[in-house]
């Protein structure tokens, strides 16, 4: 297939065309360098050099974005594709995996892990996302999903000591190579029904009136494939345990990083190839998703749980948009990705600090009590649960509004019904966690570590996120809906 | 810069001191005493700020006042709209009116985590005033939800036994109910592609909206749900009991005073300004249920044993003549029906903070626990008896002329619900006079109530301008009614237009 596209646009790459994957290279880079540093180093000191790298790497592949949004345009025989969507999930990307960094100076210390290619296996996996949201070509899409995945099929189970890490890991990636597996059996039927793997010419080769039996089905699989990495409903079963048996800031990255990348190459499956038969498709996966994911997360115990099933359920929400029109629901998707990137990996920073040695703490009842033992913590955590909640003037409120209000616009009222009896639903479990904080007594003592600089970063960057997108969310829609435009051309 | 100036901001003002308030009591060092005194200061610069409005109000001018309207979200198209008229101008002083005598009430019955107690109390006074002076949707929806999370946190944390049940049925009852109202605002924005209320309500009338005609029952219903949980009108009253026995005395002063009017204020505002002919056509059903609630509310009321139950189900029966009076599409049940709101905040905050004074003495709030306490209480019986009095309708003080006014209008629309709510101004005086007697009559039967402290000068400031209120309100309620009847009279406009168009077809 390369070949094939070797054939039809010759020429070896430019300058232009190493600008256009600045990011990536950057991020690559710093994960050579930390891999090649970390037997350098002394053990005990090692984990802040490495994870200072790490960040600094991060910061870096966000600042090259800026050259980057500078030189639209196609590169590498047209398999990337530069614009204001790719530079959005690029920028969103490359700050989750700061984040994330920074939450993990603390915890790989309490935790007492050792192993400088945790960092070196972030960026790594970032790399993976951030091709995934440039690629335009179904097979560079598919290795940039298996390098995404790869790295947090290893992060996953980076808990060595704890049977539950390794659980999830090997889980992980056995569910996950069947579904990879899937999404390339349907991008080879799509070969077949097509006779090409880049995204433009299978659209076109769509809209020409060409909707065979094999399209249908090549799209059905890729989106099994997808639907996997998304956590969405009916294949949404690894969730909760690879969420609970995962390291917590692993589990703050995989359920927004990966998840943006993913809902980017569903955007231009869907929309830039206008697939075949989506409408139905998106409506029961949407529903389901939502429905058990928030009737699961009611009964949970273990916070890390709850949240693996309420991503389940914003899984469901942001698919609704899918069903939308390209004009408002490309949007709403991009807005809501960031949104909940941001809520996430707040919740997630804070779960990861009270877990403490072990991830002991992890259940509701070790939440009780928090508003008077760090009222600090309590607050940030307040606010990104009241923004998952979709509360307004947080920026979950107006990810839900535009989602629901593209459905809407489309006629779909019977989905946008079901979505908001189950963000009422979801209010319940959300507020539970809240109550408890504030209003139950801590039946035992637990210790409470003094708060890391790091953690302070990381909190302030995601709740200013979230209540910048709630209050001002006018400039990121603009953005949003100027990528949406891109894209459709 | 002249007082002028003021007019386009001082919503603006009014609604954010008390949150600029929250904010500096953020860094405040926990020194409680500060944080008392601090949040007094905050609490009366914002009734002080609001007295601007009354003083300055058009009173013969229908329509909005001080508003100030600009651009906020492109998409959705939400603009930051802000103004007052005759009925919610009062609303707001009411709301600034209340928040200091919160703060005098519960300077030493809170003691626990005092800095958070009054941070809640600040941003729940800003919320509740912009549900007041929000005039697009969006804005309004917010505020109306800003409103759950203080107020069930002051239940869930400061509350009595139950209180995290309680805390939790209050928030979710009426987040699920504004479920609906949310879903009718989206509704009305997709098919006009605004939030502003002043001009859905132009292209309501002028019949400009597509579909309108098909789905404006629904919309109507979807408002009117949200309205209807907060009022509470029965039969969606189970939450208040619950709400109001656990919650600490501010916290019940706000929710009676204030927090149920948004219902009331919503469905005089939003039902009735943007679906005039459907509030119309539902108006029987909803006369029937506010009709049960009056005298059903009664009824439990007088067998409560619980001081505060009682207090809580009067406020249930209370707030049904105010619905009686709001669809009896008369000038004078509407203007009633704004006048007991203001009243029944007034005297009903005043009997829960009487009723906390109780507890902070004895800890219980059981009526059989009490009686005579006349003898070592003089002054605080007294003071009850003027606001009970005002709560029962007695001539000269404020519950009457709101009742009077209701009634009144009822009777022009409805003889039949006139003369069945006319039973519960009997009801309302035979509950509350029978409460006096057990509470304060006879010998002190409990050895425990004869040592009872009087109330101290604290406690008098917080009390007394509730029961001198109660008065200026009885003897001179033009005060109040010049502004308050162009506003009523400018909503019933509508209903003559469509009446007319109905007759000639």
């Amino acid at each position: 297939m390369t070949l094939f596209l070797l054939q039809a646009t010759p020429g070896l790459p430019q300058a232009a065309d190493y600008i256009r994957i600045l990011p990536e290279i950057v991020l690559s880079i710093f994960a050579m360098a930390i891999m090649v540093l970390d037997p350098l180093l002394d053990e005990k000191t090692s984990q802040r050099t490495l994870g200072t790298i790490g960040l600094i790497g991060a910061l870096a592949a966000l600042a090259a974005t800026l050259p980057q949004a500078h030189s639209p345009g196609f590169a590498f025989w047209s398999m990337v594709k530069v614009d204001a969507f790719s530079v959005f999930f690029h920028i969103l990307i490359t700050s989750i995996t700061a984040v994330v960094i920074l939450v993990s100076y603390e915890y790989m210390a309490t935790q007492q892990i050792r192993a400088g290619e945790y960092y070196g296996l972030i960026l790594l996996g970032a790399v993976g996302m951030c091709l995934m949201s440039s690629a335009v070509e179904l097979v560079l899409i598919f290795i940039a999903l298996e390098i995404s995945s790869i790295s947090t099929y290893i992060l996953a189970g980076f808990r060595r000591r704890a049977a539950i890490s390794s659980e999830a890991s090997v889980k992980y990636f056995l569910l996950g190579s069947f579904a990879t597996a899937f999404f390339l059996y349907g991008v080879a039927l799509m070969f077949g029904a097509t006779g090409s793997t880049s995204i433009s010419v299978i659209a076109q080769s769509l809209r020409g009136g060409n909707t065979s039996m094999l399209a249908f089905a090549g799209f059905a699989l890729m989106f099994v494939g997808l639907g996997f990495k998304v956590a969405a409903a009916p294949f949404h079963i690894w969730t909760p345990d690879v969420y609970e048996g995962s390291p917590a800031p692993v589990v703050a990255l995989m359920s927004t990083g990966p998840k943006a990348a993913v809902f980017a190459v569903l955007l231009r499956v869907l929309f830039e190839i206008n697939a075949p038969g989506r409408l139905d498709l998106i409506w029961v996966t949407a529903a389901l998703s939502m429905t058990l994911g928030n009737l699961a997360a009611l009964v949970q115990h273990n916070v890390k749980r709850l949240l693996a099933y309420s991503s389940i359920a914003h899984a469901g929400y942001l698919l609704m948009a899918y069903a939308a029109l390209p004009a408002n629901g490309i949007p709403a998707v991009m807005f809501y990705t960031a949104t909940y990137a941001a809520m996430n990996v707040g919740a997630f920073a804070v779960v990861s600090h009270l877990a403490g040695a072990g991830e002991r703490y992890v259940t509701i009842e070790d939440y009780a009590g928090l508003g008077r033992r760090s009222p600090l913590l309590a607050a940030a955590l307040t606010i990104l649960l009241l923004s998952l909640i979709g509360i307004p003037m947080t920026g979950g409120f107006f990810a839900k509004f535009y989602v629901f209000s593209a459905a809407f616009q489309n006629s779909l009222t019977g989905l946008v019904i079901i979505a908001v009896l189950n963000s009422a639903i979801g209010a319940y479990y959300y507020l539970r966690l809240i109550v408890v904080m504030y209003m139950r007594e801590a039946q035992q003592e637990i210790p409470i570590a003094p708060t890391p600089l790091a953690l302070h970063a990381a909190l302030a960057v995601s709740i200013a996120a979230t209540l910048y997108l709630g209050i001002l969310p006018g400039r990121v829609l603009e953005f949003a809906s100027r990528s949406a435009h891109d894209l459709m051309q | 810069m002249s007082i002028r100036d003021l007019h386009p901001v001082i919503l603006t003002l009014v609604t954010f001191i008390p949150l600029a308030g929250a904010l500096l009591l953020l860094f405040l060092p926990r020194r409680d005493r500060d944080i008392r005194v601090f949040s007094l200061v905050v609490s009366l610069l914002a009734f002080v700020a609001s007295l601007h409005l009354p003083v300055h109000f058009q009173r013969a001018q229908p329509g909005f006042q001080f508003e100030l309207d600009k651009a906020w979200i492109p998409t959705p198209n939400i603009h930051y709209h802000l103004g007052v008229d005759g009925v919610s101008l009062w609303l707001v002083v009411l709301t600034t009116f209340l928040t200091p005598l919160c703060v005098f009430i519960s300077w030493k019955s809170v003691n626990e985590r005092v800095k958070e107690f009054f941070i809640l109390l600040l941003v729940l006074e800003t919320a509740l005033i912009g549900v007041f002076v929000s005039l697009d949707l969006f804005l309004f929806y917010f505020f109306w939800e800003a409103t759950l999370i203080p107020m069930a946190l002051l239940i869930g944390m400061y509350g009595h036994g139950r209180r995290i049940y309680a805390a939790v049925k209050f928030f979710l009852y009426t987040m699920i109910a504004s479920m609906f109202m949310l879903a009718a605002i989206l509704w009305l924005y997709a098919k006009t592609g605004t939030f502003d209320f002043v001009a859905l309500q132009k292209s309501a009338v002028a019949g400009q909206i597509p579909d309108f005609p098909g789905a404006a029952g629904w919309l109507f219903l979807g408002f009117f749900i949200a309205f209807a949980v907060k009022v509470p009108l029965f039969p969606f009253h189970t939450w208040l009991p619950d709400a109001h026995v656990e919650a600490p005395t501010a916290g019940s002063v706000l929710l009676a005073g204030v927090l149920l009017k948004m219902g009331t204020y919503g469905m005089l505002r939003f039902d009735l300004g943007l679906f005039p002919a459907q509030a119309r056509a539902n108006a029987g059903w909803i006369s029937v249920l506010a009709l049960i609630g009056i005298i059903y509310g009664a009824l439990v009321a007088m067998i409560q044993p619980n001081l505060k139950k009682l207090i809580a189900y009067s406020s249930v029966s209370h707030l049904g003549f105010v619905v009686l009076g709001i669809f009896s599409f008369t000038a004078a049940g509407l203007s009633g029906a704004t006048f007991i709101m203001l009243a029944h905040g007034v005297s009903t905050g005043g009997l829960f903070m009487l009723a906390g004074l109780l507890f902070e003495r004895r800890h219980t709030y059981e009526i059989t626990e009490y009686g005579g306490l006349a003898t070592p209480m003089p002054v605080y019986s007294a003071t009850f008896m003027m606001v009970m009095l005002a709560s029962a309708g007695l001539p000269l003080l404020n519950g009457f002329i709101g009742e009077f006014l209701v009634l009144s209008g009822t009777f022009q629309s409805r003889p039949l619900f006139g003369i069945l709510g006319a039973t519960g101004v009997i009801w309302s005086a035979c509950y509350l006079l029978w409460l006096y007697q057990r509470l304060f009559f006879g010998e002190v039967r409990n050895p425990v109530n004869a040592g009872l402290l009087d109330i101290d000068a604290r406690e008098r400031t917080a009390l007394w301008p509730t029961a001198v209120a109660a008065l200026v309100m009885g003897v001179a309620p033009l005060l109040w009614l010049n502004a308050i009847n162009p506003s009523t009279q400018d909503l019933l406009t509508p209903f003559s237009q469509v009446a007319s168009e109905v007759a000639g077809q």
